[in-house]
């Protein structure tokens, strides 16, 4: 009975505070322009003050702006959330900026429409903001763009209301959900208002919201929900009955689908560091599997493929996507007349010692490193990621798949494919496996050995130049780039068995995973040398890796 | 390749000519490996002092003389490289190492042979050796008020404590660990992660950082991550949208130098703890960026704390070096405790007894143009070589004055040294 009266109450508040809303609205809209003069003045003198203000002036400069309903508010904060609000050193003139490519400054005035070019910057001074004030701004900029016209917009805007779900912005979501079209975003609309209820409302609001968010993943759900299961200090808990029963079997769903997701990302994590292992050891599964090289140098193979990606967007700077397309052939071309050189100039002289190739190729990682170290510097270099390489494909609120991961994995089974048609479908391929199976035989029969060593040679290069494209958008690009992945690319073909690129697929993809969902157990440290000493016991069960080769060929 | 050339040529020289009236500098710094990419920079530092040294008229009336050689980020070779420029060379001082590691290997050959050295990066602590200088800071003049900065301004109540596998970040996290814990810190609210060197693939890790930080008490993450590794940790913050509001990042090994490797947009608002920006304002400051611009003839290098650290360590030295009116360095070492230097944050370093110096705490957030932002600074703070979070270091201290003590571990409840060297 209480309840229903206390119900009411509430309705009649609701609707009292709504109505109260409208007219103050309404008397707020025609004083708006009886005193817009005077107001003008006020709001520009106010905003004027956050030239040369301290960071904690700021903040109290930006509270009191909140507080007038003005157009030119929008641009301030949203400026001031970009950082682009800047003043004149000299005039402490308010100016919103554009930076230019030569570290000058397009200008314009926030109150004066007077746009200058090229401000150098020394004379400019940006106001100051910090990560608190960046969010109480982008709350107070959620609340004046729920109304926008842009979906995408409002529906930012509600989501960022999540947290702070104060009374003011449940009577806002309230009047946007009475002139809303779009079901998403009323869908939105009803999550945020069930999460105040079971926030602040009584037992049948929350039964009530618990309903409706029975499923729901987003994390501030959970929170509240666990919130509700809450003892107090006998051991009792705080919540009606009926609330805490509900709310556990809601808590136990939403708890079963963060492990399933958690699973699904960690699978994911796995697949991509996979990738990542396939493209650096294709390369090697070519010239150590195939011609038995030991190629010390491959690691610098991959870092040439990342330096060479780094040089074409130096070339084309306007064009991100471009120049990372560009780079996939340049990289491969580069690597492999590398690999080419160093097939002539060096190991043609060395077959059939395999300690000697192995010093000699070390020697050449060694004098490529420090060749780059005097070319680019020992700094590392920045290779942008284009824009549609970055952020992360949100499938729900807890699992998303990031878009560079995403793109490596599709490139690394693209190039695997590849790999696989020359080798079996081209006239290159069948010289290749012809003299990797019995080399004077394939001599007997005309195949120019030398020849075909140095393709060989070329291919696998180039492939590892592939292979620093990919990570050069995962990683640093410096002169250390290959030393840190020329042991794993060794493990992946060893363990994949020798020879066989099948088995480097599969085996680069198994560590990866099983590489990831270790290290939430034992840590990252731990679970290298777990794969590691792992690897090591199953060669000594099977020394030719997963997949031997089999056949007269293998001997 | 023209630079490269110009370099070795002046190494060359600086190692033929063998005039007695110089004084001879030692720069102990990795030129190549895997730490070439920071310590390259203060053997230019260094050098560039030297020649601003040179240009005033020397120091006692003799010109400074650089004797430069690589240790190749190798730390035995630290060691060997420290014995060559003491007994072969007979430089009057080093300016040396970067990795904790390889000031421990160079340790014992610079107390051996009693000579002197400048170490100018932050580090862990507990350490005071009689010939170092420590001009980085200590913990407690960047790794605790930068946690105070979090738990007082941003209400921090859940800590990620993540580091590269090494000594810096488990000692320091040990301290801020016992920190944490006495200010109340429960330990379910406390995460600490561990990762080699140059790791590169941080997507579980940053995904458990934002499961942690989901659990609706406001998270920040405090990384002694160590170079490299950083640049793809950033990166994967960035892509899986971690923003500096939801979970704030404070880093002590993320400098300009580093941010110049990449693309910093998505890294806004996250935070860098040290003792020097630069974006300081001061007089000082602009003259030192306006110097090295000009000597290193590129326009776009920044300057970063490790620099300013060898600046102090640097103008220090001179300093006592007039003071005592000789280079020995029994009579240097001495001239040393007290002297005030001007850093370049518009205030003042003293060198203390305990061979460390004093220190204000700036905390910054990175822009997107690569710099700081100072949001938060300290009045100068005394570098104390043993912490008090920790409670078998508490009660040491380290004092090379007071001929009572006259040691770097002095236990103040045993009342007595602990023999070991340092």
């Amino acid at each position: 009975m209480f309840d229903v009266i206390h119900q009411e109450k509430n309705n009649k508040i609701a609707s009292f505070f709504s109505r109260l809303l409208l007219v103050f609205s309404i008397l707020f809209f025609t004083n708006s322009i009886q005193a817009q003069s005077v107001e003008d003045a006020s709001f520009s003198s106010v905003a004027n003050q956050l030239a040369g203000a301290k960071l904690k002036q700021v903040s109290a400069i930006v509270d009191s702006l909140t507080q007038y309903d003005d157009e030119r508010l929008l641009p301030i904060l949203k400026a001031m959330l970009e950082g682009s609000l800047y003043y004149e050193k000299k005039s402490k003139r308010l100016v919103f900026t554009k930076k230019l490519e030569d570290k000058s400054f397009n200008t314009n005035g926030v109150f004066d429409d007077k746009p200058v070019e090229n401000v150098k910057k020394n004379t400019l001074r940006k106001v100051k903001t910090n990560n608190k004030l960046r969010s109480s701004i982008r709350k107070t900029v959620a609340q004046i763009t729920l109304f926008a016209n842009d979906i995408a917009v409002r529906e930012k805007a509600i989501k960022s209301m999540f947290d702070d779900l104060s009374k003011e912005n449940v009577a806002l979501l309230n009047q946007l959900k009475e002139t809303e079209k779009s079901e998403k975003i009323i869908e939105l609309i009803n999550t945020a208002l069930a999460i105040s209820d079971l926030k602040n409302g009584d037992v049948s609001l929350r039964l009530q919201a618990l309903k409706k968010l029975e499923g729901n993943l987003e994390p501030v759900v959970r929170n509240e929900v666990t919130k509700l299961l809450e003892k107090d200090s006998e051991g009792n808990y705080k919540e009606d009955a009926l609330v805490v029963s509900t709310a556990s079997k809601v808590l136990q769903s939403i708890e079963e689908n963060v492990k399933f997701y958690g699973y699904l990302e960690t699978l994911f994590f796995g697949l991509s560091l996979g990738s990542v292992l396939l493209l650096i050891a294709a390369g090697l599964a070519i010239t150590f599997g195939v011609m038995g090289v030991i190629n010390m140098a491959h690691g610098e193979m991959i870092m040439l493929g990342a330096y060479t990606t780094y040089v074409i967007q130096l070339l084309l700077p306007n064009n991100l996507a471009l120049s990372i397309l560009l780079a996939i052939p340049a990289a491969f071309i580069v690597s492999a007349s590398v690999g080419i050189l160093i097939e002539r100039g060096v190991i043609q002289f060395l077959k059939g010692r395999p300690l000697e190739t192995l010093l000699a190729t070390f020697g050449i990682s060694l004098i490529l490193q420090q060749c780059v170290r005097s070319i680019f510097s020992p700094l590392n270099r920045q290779v942008a990621t284009p824009e549609f390489m970055s952020g992360a494909l949100e499938i729900n609120p807890i699992f998303s798949i990031t878009y560079n991961r995403l793109y490596i994995l599709i490139f690394a089974l693209v190039v695997f494919f590849l790999l696989q048609l020359i080798l079996r479908k081209t006239s290159l391929g069948l010289n290749v496996r012809a003299v990797s199976q019995n080399r004077d035989m394939a001599k007997c029969m005309g195949i120019r050995t030398e020849w075909v060593d140095a393709m060989t040679f070329g291919l696998g290069s180039g492939i590892a130049g592939l292979a620093g494209v990919a990570l050069s958008q995962i990683t640093n690009v410096g002169p250390n780039l290959g030393q840190a992945y020329i042991i794993d690319s060794f493990m992946v073909v060893v363990f994949g068995g020798v020879g066989n690129l099948w088995g480097m697929l599969v085996g680069g993809f198994s560590l990866g995973v099983l590489n990831k969902f270790l290290e939430p157990q034992t840590g990252a440290v731990l679970a290298n040398i777990i794969i590691l000493v792992g690897i090591i016991l199953f060669i000594q069960k099977r020394p030719r890796g997963l997949f031997p080769q089999k056949g007269r060929a293998a001997e | 390749m023209k630079k490269l050339v110009a370099a070795c040529a002046l190494s060359l020289a600086a190692s033929v000519s063998m005039a007695a009236d110089t004084i001879k500098v030692g720069v102990l710094h990795s030129l190549s490996g895997t730490m070439a990419i920071s310590e390259t920079t203060l053997k230019d530092t260094v050098l560039m002092m030297i020649e601003d040294q040179n240009a005033k008229g020397g120091l006692l009336g003799k010109k400074l003389e650089p004797v430069v050689v690589d240790p190749a980020s190798n730390w035995p070779l630290f060691a060997e490289k420290a014995r060559e420029l003491l007994v072969k060379e007979k430089v009057d001082v080093i300016f040396g190492a970067w990795t904790s590691v390889s000031r421990k290997s160079v340790l014992p050959v610079i107390e051996e042979l009693n000579g002197l050295m400048f170490y100018p990066v932050q580090y862990e602590g507990e350490e005071s050796s009689k010939n170092i200088f420590y001009t980085g800071a200590a913990p407690n003049q960047q790794a605790i008020p930068a946690v105070d900065y979090l738990a007082d301004e941003l209400d921090v109540k859940r800590w990620v404590l993540a580091g590269t596998d090494y000594v810096y970040p488990r000692t320091t996290n040990k301290i801020l660990e016992a920190y944490l814990k006495s200010k109340g810190v429960a330990a379910e609210d406390i995460m600490i992660n561990y990762t080699p060197f140059g790791h590169s693939d941080w997507q579980g890790i940053v995904s458990s950082i934002k499961k942690f930080g989901g659990a609706g008490k406001k998270t920040a993450v405090v990384s002694t991550i160590n170079g490299d590794a950083n640049v793809p940790f950033y990166k994967e913050l960035g892509n899986q949208g971690v923003s500096a509001e939801d979970i704030p990042v404070v880093a002590f090994s993320v400098g300009e130098e580093e941010l110049s490797g990449f693309d910093t947009k998505p890294l806004v608002g996250h935070l860098a703890a040290w003792n020097y920006f630069q974006s300081a304002e001061s007089d000082a400051n602009d003259e030192f960026i306006e110097k090295w611009k000009a000597f290193i003839k590129n326009d776009d290098r920044v300057t970063n704390d490790p620099m300013e650290a060898t600046y102090i360590g640097f103008k220090a030295w001179t300093k006592a070096v007039e003071k005592a009116g000789s280079t020995e360095v029994d009579k240097v070492r001495p001239a040393m405790y007290g002297i005030k230097v001007p850093n370049l944050t518009g205030g003042v370093a003293e060198v203390l007894p305990n061979h460390h110096f004093t220190k204000p705490v700036l905390i910054g957030e990175i822009q997107a143009d690569g710099q700081f932002e100072v949001v938060s600074s300290t009045e100068e703070v005394a570098g104390d070589a043993w912490t008090d979070h920790l409670t078998e270091s508490a009660k040491i201290i380290s004092d090379w004055k007071d001929p009572s003590v006259n040691c770097g571990n002095y236990n103040t409840e045993t009342k007595k040294c602990s023999g070991q060297n340092f």
